[in-house]
């Protein structure tokens, strides 16, 4: 049942005549439901949150400051290292920005490699952003069933790129190894084995009443908040708001597949957890399109300067990572260095609802919806 | 009435079928090794593994590193460091100090991109813990090469890539021992 924050509030202790008073819950940054080192200062009256103030920066690194005393290549490897679990959209999009200011084209091959790392990194991501949800739940069985899957994948990532988590595939102008007969075979297999696994999941999990009872109807986000916090990814899609970057902001090649956004209208958890699962299915078939028509050719165009020295300028570039739209804005005055490098990552957006749309909730509902933002710490403090 | 009845009865249903679910998966996979125990067996590395970097060898055993601090200059961490020096009748400079800090690298691989002559690339040794920073904050390539190939000459074979070996038993209290790592310095 959905309590509005007045109704809520209504049930607290002091309507019923106990103390007016609250208590302060310190929630993190060491607790296994903030998935890393998030603090959130929670208010409460008794078992109902007033207020929810997350406090970040416990793993503040400086990346965007890293990003004005190193050169554009040396700067390649960080960009692995804020969303660690969506790490090719992310060098994609430091790759876009580069490309993009510099006019560096990208061969055929390269993109179509790009869309499929893109996709297979974005299942995985979903996959232990599920996972790690459906564990805080109560449900441990899952998230081995997740990992299991997830390790095919980084396998297969791990075959062409040699690393499994900071992948660091994209270089300017293309990707920095070719992909073989292997990892290709290896993905038209994964492609109708992860249907089968997406049956199960859905008979195992979505339909669990368990589930259904903690995340329906729980942690509603309206389409208004979303737009005035700049909400994005699954959490904007679970709204009813049918925005994905992939879409709105065409880049790479992602305009010659055939695919759909899911979009569910319901507004709570179990939307996002929808818009998830779908999303899963859709990058599967994204990856068989790209897999069935990828072309012969250079994997990185052969004339990229060495020193890259990008023309004075102001530069974005948007990607859809995992949690939403990640986009680099690079200004540049000319030298090899760049002059200010802003990142603007999904989970901050998406933790800044937070503190709106937990107020009045019961504590574990609170931390069930703040487990359908799927957030990744590092990501937020970077 | 009828309406909660049936949400008890679908509630039931749908724990009756995940519990189908994870016993069927428990039988499937009841009498399959999934997991690799690990002193005694290790996973295949794949080729393109990015470990910390080594020297490569030519067929002289000897590295074809010219010195030209080219790796220094790319690696964003400040991690490495070169000296070299002409040796008398050669060519070229070759490397008298090559040191890399692992404990600051981030295994970017930006170094092995750029070398000019390929006189670097990826080992495959990934047993790297230790109770001692020193050992680690530098890795002296050049002995490195030295002690590998000391170890390749005498059976006077081609100098073979490095394989991840499975470790000679007993193994599990010093699993690091049996790679072929530099020894620590004093």
């Amino acid at each position: 049942m959905l309590l509005t924050k007045e109704q809520a509030l209504a049930r607290s202790a002091h309507s019923v005549g106990g103390p007016n008073e609250t208590f302060v819950l310190n929630l993190g940054p060491q607790h296994p439901a903030t998935h890393g080192v998030l603090r959130v200062k929670l208010t409460m009256d008794g078992e109902f949150v007033q207020r929810a103030e997350p406090v970040c920066g416990y793993i503040h690194r400086m990346h965007e400051k890293m990003g004005e005393n190193r050169n554009y290549s040396q700067f390649l490897p960080n960009t692995s290292r804020l969303d660690y679990l969506s790490a090719m959209q992310y060098t994609h999009a430091w790759c876009g920005v580069v490309e993009k200011a510099c006019k560096i084209e990208v061969p055929e091959r390269a993109e179509y490699i790009r869309v499929i790392t893109s996709e297979l990194n974005r299942i995985a991501s979903h996959l232990v952003g599920w996972g790690a949800w459906v564990m805080d739940l109560g449900g441990f069985t899952p998230i081995l069933y997740a990992f299991d899957d997830r390790e095919k994948i980084l396998d297969l990532l791990e075959h062409i790129c040699g690393a499994r988590l900071t992948f660091c595939y994209y270089r300017f102008g293309g990707v920095v190894n070719d992909v073989d007969e292997y990892f290709l075979n290896g993905t038209r297999e994964f492609v109708p084995y992860m249907r089968e696994r997406m049956k199960m999941y859905k008979k195992l999990v979505t339909q669990n009443i368990i589930l259904r009872k903690r995340i329906e109807g729980i942690g509603i986000i309206t389409p208004d908040q979303c737009r005035r916090y700049g909400a994005c990814g699954p959490v904007l899609r679970g709204s009813g708001i049918q925005h994905d970057v992939r879409r709105a902001e065409p880049y790479s090649i992602y305009h010659r597949f055939d695919y759909d956004i899911p979009v569910y209208h319901e507004c709570d958890s179990m939307a996002r957890y929808l818009v998830r699962m779908d999303e899963i299915e859709q990058s599967l078939r994204i990856i068989e399109q790209a897999v069935a028509k990828i072309p012969e050719g250079p994997f990185v165009h052969p004339k990229v300067p060495k020193v890259i020295k990008v023309p004075a300028g102001d530069y974005t570039f948007a990607t859809e990572a995992g949690r939403g739209r990640f986009m680099v804005r690079l200004v540049s005055d000319g030298s090899d260095i760049p002059y200010r490098v802003k990142l603007r990552t999904p989970c901050l957006a998406n933790l800044s609802l937070f503190e709106e749309t937990s107020a009045g909730m019961l504590l574990p509902d609170a931390l069930a919806h703040m487990g359908s933002l799927d957030l990744v710490i590092p990501d937020i403090d970077r | 009435m009828k309406k909660a009845f049936k949400e008890i009865v679908g509630g039931a249903v749908s724990l009756l079928t995940g519990m189908r679910i994870t016993l069927g998966q428990f039988l499937k996979n009841f009498r399959k090794d999934h997991n690799v125990p690990y002193p005694h067996a290790v996973l295949p590395i794949p080729d393109r593994y990015r470990g910390h970097i080594i020297f490569t060898n030519d067929e002289a055993g000897l590295s074809t590193c010219i010195a030209c601090k080219a790796c220094e200059k790319a690696c964003p961490s400040d991690c490495i460091l070169v000296d070299g020096e002409k040796k008398e009748g050669a060519k070229k400079k070759s490397a008298t100090i090559f040191e890399l800090n692992y404990t600051l690298c981030s295994l970017c691989g930006a170094c092995v991109e750029v070398c000019p002559t390929d006189a670097l690339t990826y080992s495959k040794r990934y047993n790297l813990a230790s109770t001692s920073k020193a050992i680690y904050s530098k890795i002296d390539l050049i002995k490195d090469l030295d002690t590998r190939m000391a170890k390749e000459r005498p059976p006077a074979q081609p100098p073979t890539p490095e394989q991840p070996q499975p470790p000679t038993p007993p193994p599990a209290a010093e699993p690091q021992a049996t790679q072929p790592t530099q020894t620590p310095p004093q």
